[in-house]
């Protein structure tokens, strides 16, 4: 079992839940975050005064998928949500050690 | 006779060669149903106009504070207007006449429905005047917002519309001596904006920057409830000018396109202003040009041409932008919401073009001065001055004396707890 987690632009979000599931993956997790990476962040002038606003909005999607699925995961994520621009994001793949279904108990790869 | 009335008389009698007793003591309904409607007008562009336009400013912790300023000072100042400050104003003084109103309209007693102030029943007059007397110090606010105490503002706000606007609307407005040096300010160039302008920079200055000024990022929280009070603002402007005309006429008329056009021509001058130098235009540029459009036309709205409105439009949105950065930056002065650059600044210059788009040869009903433009310039010189350092003065002994007494500011940790929790143990927003 791994738990992929990708950092993507928050417009591609629909596309890469499309691609997502087409290759099977039954669910996944999304949350708002905000970061920088080499993209850095953007200035905001009020008045003249200026911010600069060092975090932009992302998107966090966590899913976690059995071994053999994490290739074609990782590609679905890759193509779906590629511009070709700075900040387009990451995608990092770590090992689950155990997963429980709350409601039956199940575990492992029963319970993604 | 007011003042401004005699203006509108000098007006009417260039314009249509109507006769001067047109305003004599007989009360007009068309008048007095326009003065009613401007009233409201002007209420509405303080609360919520102003109110809004500020409090979306200001950071999510000080909204409601903000807010309640605008409100407090409504009401506080409405009571002040009943007990002296309309009598102080806008009455005969007898041999004082020159310096301060009379006392025959303490307590608005002796004004009943039947009771008439040149065309109009005198409790419109005085409910219109008193929308004024609103505005000034409600402007103020924004120079001192996110760290003054409550009780102190309170009491500022109190003794600065005692001291300050009563007086500088009598000189002016009530016949007093600036009126009788032929002082023009048509709607309050000279009595809002440059009186209550000069107070927020006075303000401004006593309390001391924000903490973290200008080091730490204190954008507006809300810049669509800004530009909806903007919105409001621009609307309710037409009362604050056209209203000033004192008459249904046609002086109020041109005072709406004048001041419209001069709305228009400022917000897009800001953003032509800001596309230039920093390669986007921004929302709040735009309306931050509206405003100072609408500010720098007040003294001359009823006297120029729409054209000239649109002259004075396109320098307020050009010329405020400008002096904004020096006082923000240059002097680093915490002036909040920027009173100073907008309403003094424009208060002050409209006040001085006031002389010369007043002309007629540049389509103006003709100037009060016979010495010609620079005869008028003087006048418009000497009463910009007087009422600057009169407020600057009497602003800063009235804060000293707080200073001492009841503290100005917030503690620290007040103030980084922000207004709303630690003044009013309320917040803006419960999300």
């Amino acid at each position: 079992m791994k738990l992929i987690t990708a950092i993507i632009k928050p417009f591609k979000t629909e596309e890469v839940r499309d691609a997502l599931s087409q290759i099977g993956v039954l669910g996944l997790t999304l949350s708002d975050v905000r970061g920088f990476g080499r993209q850095k962040g953007h200035t905001e002038l009020y008045r003249g005064a200026e911010y600069r606003v060092d975090f932009v909005p992302k998107t966090k999607l966590e899913l976690a998928v059995p071994d053999d699925m994490v290739e074609r995961a990782v590609e679905a994520i890759l193509k779906s949500a590629r511009t070709g621009k700075i900040g387009d994001g990451k995608i990092f793949v770590t090992t689950i050690e155990q997963s429980v279904r709350i409601r039956t108990g199940e575990t492992g790869e029963d319970a993604i | 006779m007011t003042t401004r009335t005699a203006y509108v008389a000098i007006a009417l009698a260039t314009a249509a060669g109507w006769p001067l007793s047109a305003a004599a003591d007989e009360l007009n309904g068309a008048d007095t149903a326009w003065i009613l409607t401007a009233s409201g007008l002007v209420l509405f562009m303080t609360v919520p106009g102003l109110a809004l336009f500020y409090g979306g400013l200001v950071r999510t912790k000080n909204v409601l504070s903000v807010l309640m300023h605008c409100f407090a000072v409504t009401a506080l100042v409405s009571v002040i207007w009943l007990f002296a400050g309309y009598s102080l104003a806008l009455s005969d003084g007898g041999s004082w006449n020159s310096l301060i109103g009379g006392l025959s309209r303490l307590t608005l007693l002796n004004m009943n429905a039947d009771t008439l102030k040149d065309n109009l029943p005198e409790t419109v007059f005085c409910m219109y005047h008193l929308t004024f007397a609103i505005f000034a110090p409600a402007l103020i606010v924004g120079g001192i917002a996110e760290r003054m105490r409550f009780s102190s503002l309170l009491w500022f706000v109190g003794l600065w519309e005692l001291l300050i606007y009563v007086p500088v609307c009598h000189w002016i407005w009530g016949g007093g001596w600036l009126a009788k040096l032929g002082v023009m300010d048509f709607a309050g160039g000279i009595v809002v904006h440059v009186a209550g302008g000069t107070g927020a920079l006075i303000g401004a200055m006593m309390l001391g920057a924000r903490r973290g000024f200008p080091r730490v990022p204190m954008p507006p929280h809300n810049l669509t409830m800004t530009a909806t009070g903007a919105g409001i603002l621009w609307v309710g402007w037409h009362g604050f000018s056209a209203g000033s005309a004192l008459m249904a006429n046609g002086a109020a008329g041109v005072a709406m396109l004048s001041t419209h056009m001069s709305a228009a021509a400022g917000s897009l001058a800001w953003m032509a202003s800001e596309w230039l130098r920093f390669g986007k235009p921004s929302g709040l540029g735009l309306i931050t040009g509206m405003v100072a459009g609408l500010g720098m036309i007040a003294p001359s709205a009823g006297f120029i041409s729409p054209l000239g409105g649109l002259l004075v439009g396109a320098l307020a949105g050009g010329l405020c932008f400008l002096t904004l950065h020096m006082i923000k930056r240059r002097f680093a002065i915490d002036d909040t919401l920027d009173v100073f650059a907008i309403h003094g600044v424009g208060g002050i210059v409209g006040s001085l073009l006031t002389a010369v788009l007043t002309h007629e040869a540049l389509g103006g009903i003709g100037i009060l001065s016979e010495n010609g433009i620079a005869g008028q310039l003087t006048v418009q010189a000497i009463a910009v001055a007087s009422v600057l350092i009169w407020s600057a003065g009497i602003s800063f002994l009235i804060l000293k004396g707080l200073d001492m007494t009841l503290g100005l500011r917030v503690s620290a940790n007040e103030e980084t707890e922000g207004l709303d929790i630690s003044q009013h143990n309320e917040q803006g927003y419960n999300f």
